[in-house]
């Protein structure tokens, strides 16, 4: 996973933040890196820690998600003054019911997958959960995107 | 209880001590079903469970607990060792099963 700066962004909007990570498919000994570099980045912006949490959190299962399920992709996150965004593009098999995805506990992971403590279905539902707003677009045999966004509050008010 | 004083009690193995050791301790946590502990995980707690992997210390160091306490014999694996050494994370270990570890701690809180 490689975090590079303004990439793939458009330049007409202020961006405070800008970052493209690269989520190799089976690789659990890095899944995380991106979270975890994403929080400190989000940290350095001194946003809110329950802000920061939470789409530390939403990313983590987007990133997992990504590394169980999709045989990789890419995952865009920008931060303007009035939100997080969280893109997860992937050409994996896509998600056939939707609707079911998102039921906690609905799991299709392997036996391996639940040995290492993973597969519990919380995965979409934790990512709606600690998120203010999620899109899924998913087609069978040609990917799926994930788009998260948490709000930020306007600077003065509590968050 | 700061992690320092947990550590002096002799309870637990240290496998990885980091160099801070000052942070309270203020809740304990137990759950091996990692997606249930990242949304339930409670910042400065001590996660104790028997997922000794490096994902394990992924969601600790995401949901701010405080330190990794692996119960049931369990022992971190090469990766998780060496991750804990990198990020500066503490891993305590024990034969004594979950709730006893948890029960240990918490009584002590």
């Amino acid at each position: 996973m490689n975090a590079s700066d303004n990439r793939m962004l458009p330049d007409a909007i202020d961006f405070r933040l800008a970052l493209c990570y690269d989520v190799r498919p089976n690789d659990f000994r890095r899944a995380g890196e991106a979270s975890t570099d994403l929080k400190m980045r989000l940290q350095g912006l001194h946003l809110a820690p329950d802000i920061v949490r939470r789409a530390a959190i939403a990313m983590y299962e987007g990133e997992i998600n990504m590394v169980i399920h999709a045989e990789g992709g890419v995952i865009t996150v920008t931060v303007t003054d009035g939100e997080i965004r969280m893109v997860f593009e992937d050409k994996g098999p896509g998600i056939p019911d939707i609707d079911k995805a998102m039921q906690a506990g609905y799991s299709t992971a392997s036996e391996m997958v639940r040995n290492m403590g993973f597969g519990a279905g919380m995965g979409l539902p934790n990512m709606k959960q600690y998120s203010d707003d999620i899109q899924i677009e998913s087609k069978e045999g040609i990917g799926t995107t994930v788009t998260m966004r948490i709000f930020l509050p306007e600077e003065g008010t509590p968050s | 209880m700061n992690v320092a004083q947990l550590i002096e009690t002799g309870y637990f193995d240290v496998q990885h001590r980091a160099s801070d050791l000052s942070g309270e301790i203020t809740d304990v946590f137990c759950c091996d079903l990692l997606s249930i502990a990242m949304a339930k995980g409670i910042p400065g707690a001590a996660f104790v469970t028997v997922m000794g992997n490096v994902n394990a210390l992924a969601v600790l160091r995401l949901t701010d607990m405080r330190l990794l306490v692996l119960a049931e014999g369990i022992g971190p694996d090469e990766a998780t060792l060496k991750k804990a050494k990198d990020e500066d994370i503490t891993i305590l270990s024990s034969r004594e099963g979950i709730f006893p570890c948890a029960q240990f701690i918490h009584e002590r809180l």
